[in-house]
């Protein structure tokens, strides 16, 4: 298994952007291309280093949005006290180069198929690695049930919206507007919590496979309302993200 | 910034353990030598500027990993965890 | 040398050579750093302790509040290069403590709820040098930043103002604390740059 492709993972490469998707008003998808790139697996994430002038350099992880075999795309959102994001967001254009390593982690990754239930929770951008996932699942044409809870503050606020008016072979998708709904809004508009997750989780006894992204206490409160529903924690997978940006 | 808001997990360091390591081991899996909870490394409760990297145990809170890392030398402290299993992908 | 991000710029700046060490920037933000969760001990439950000497002391929350205090306003340094000027603190110099405990010790240890320890040679929390802090910036002190009350050390890099302090430990001989056994330097002087064991 050794190999040049290895050795890309740990090293850093220097990535370009070739395009930006706003994706909502505080959201960005970059399109990167970076020689060496090895490609990856939905969900797995990769890391980011800048330098500036002077040597002064940050790094931050970002999870990878795009499925694999798709032009390689990372989504960031802007956090106001960030350090990272607001160059990511508002200042980086194309052609404009970082760089980046990766592909990591092999633990928060689903390769889209399988015959028990799937489960993707999203706390606000926590949703990019799940987006992997739905990409890939649709690629590969998979039937498996799978179903994503996404909460975010408002409508305006939902990232991949118009492509998840349009899910693809089955996938089901159930919002939750936690801050300001439309008007005519029907759907949940609350944070997530036991009574929204016995209507749209699967019940523990359908073995569903879990995965949920957002930040800490978002991931947390999901996961433990789960467990009381009977899903044993190992059937949970989990990536929290902190709030320095 | 709360300290609940800093706390991240596994995940977060996958990209420093595959450099200490050599490879990906945020699914593997670690035992807590405090308490003996057996659980994946991406689970871990990670503080990630502490100012160097600790990870605790998700079941009780112990310190089960610690990382500096100067320009040049990089120091580990895995005795808070009792083994890791580490599988070669 | 890894490639120059156009018009990315770190969040600091530089600030005047004699009073932000070699390394460090200036930023006007306070970063809470923090190896575990914030303690939460109830005031009707605190104490601090010096022990090690002839007998142990031991203030509760009023006790220590009781004694004389003082303002200082001082610079501070963090090992992660960031340098904060001019930050108003107000609490209980170690000199006051001290003089409740007779001893011959060289050496501290601070022990913190949580689990914390930074060990410190005891002139480097003499003759004003160091304190108990309880106030920072006219507010009594954030549980995030070390409240009810931390060590404060200002001469010394950030990691040896432990947070949540409970107690100091004094002994003859100068063992490693929670970082310094693991990579960070035994003494940490920001105008020698001792970052690192060894530097």
């Amino acid at each position: 298994m050794a190999g040049a492709a290895l050795l890309g993972r740990l090293t850093w490469l220097v990535a370009e952007v070739v395009d930006a998707v706003q994706e909502t008003p505080r959201v960005r998808t970059l399109v990167l291309e970076a020689d060496g790139w090895a490609g990856h697996r939905a969900g797995q994430h990769l890391d980011v280093r800048l330098t500036a002038e002077g040597g002064y350099q940050a790094e931050r992880s970002y999870s990878i949005a795009s499925a694999p075999g798709e032009p390689l795309g990372i989504t960031i959102e802007l956090l106001d006290d960030g350090e990272v994001s607001p160059y990511l967001v508002e200042e980086v254009r194309d052609g404009d180069r970082f760089e980046l390593r990766g592909p990591i982690g092999g633990y928060f990754v689903w390769d889209g198929s399988g015959d028990a239930p799937v489960l993707l929770i999203a706390g606000g951008s926590g949703v990019a690695p799940l987006m992997s996932m739905i990409r890939h699942r649709a690629a590969i044409g998979s039937r498996t049930p799978t179903r994503l809870l996404y909460s975010s503050r408002s409508w305006d606020d939902v990232i991949y919206r118009a492509e998840l008016e349009q899910p693809a072979g089955g996938l089901e998708v159930v919002h939750t507007l936690t801050r300001s709904q439309p008007s005519g809004w029907t759907g949940y508009a609350r944070r997530i919590d036991a009574e929204l997750l016995g209507e749209v989780a699967w019940p523990a006894s359908e073995g569903p496979r879990v995965f949920i992204c957002g930040s800490t206490r978002f991931v947390d409160a999901a996961a433990d309302g789960l467990v009381a529903m009977g899903y044993p924690p190992l059937s949970i997978r989990t990536e929290r993200f902190g709030a320095t940006g | 910034m709360k300290t609940e808001a800093m706390k991240v997990d596994g995940n977060a360091i996958g990209g420093l353990l595959i450099e200490i390591f050599g490879t990906d081991v945020t699914g593997s899996i670690g035992v807590c030598g405090s308490c003996g909870a057996e659980d994946y490394v991406a689970t871990l409760e990670v503080y990630m500027r502490a100012p160097g990297v600790v990870g605790r145990c998700k079941t009780c809170g112990a310190v089960m990993i610690r990382i500096v890392r100067s320009e040049t030398r990089t120091w580990l402290d895995l005795s808070g965890t009792r083994t890791i299993e580490i599988v070669e992908s | 040398m890894s490639i120059i991000s156009r018009g990315f710029r770190g969040r600091g700046r530089d600030g005047p050579p004699d009073r932000v060490p070699p390394g460090q920037y200036v930023t006007d933000d306070f970063p809470v750093l923090s190896a575990g969760p914030t303690p939460r001990t109830p005031l009707d439950q605190w104490t601090f302790s010096i022990t090690g000497g002839a007998e142990p002391v031991s203030w509760t929350w009023d006790e220590l509040r009781a004694l004389p205090s003082e303002e200082i306003t001082k610079d501070i340094h963090c090992v992660t290069k960031w340098s904060k000027l001019d930050t108003s603190w107000e609490g209980v110099s170690v000199d006051t403590l001290l003089e409740a405990v007779e001893h011959e010790a060289a050496y501290v240890m601070a022990f913190c709820d949580g689990g914390y320890t930074t060990n410190l040679p005891l002139e480097d929390v003499s003759d004003g040098k160091a304190w108990v802090a309880y106030t920072y910036g006219g507010e009594p002190l954030d549980p995030e930043h070390g409240g009810p009350a931390r060590l404060l050390v200002p001469h010394l890099y950030f990691w040896k103002s432990a947070k949540w302090v409970r107690s100091l430990d004094l002994r003859d001989e100068d063992e490693p604390g929670f970082w310094e056994s693991n990579g960070y330097h035994i003494r940490g002087d920001p105008w020698l740059e001792q970052r690192y064991w060894g530097d």
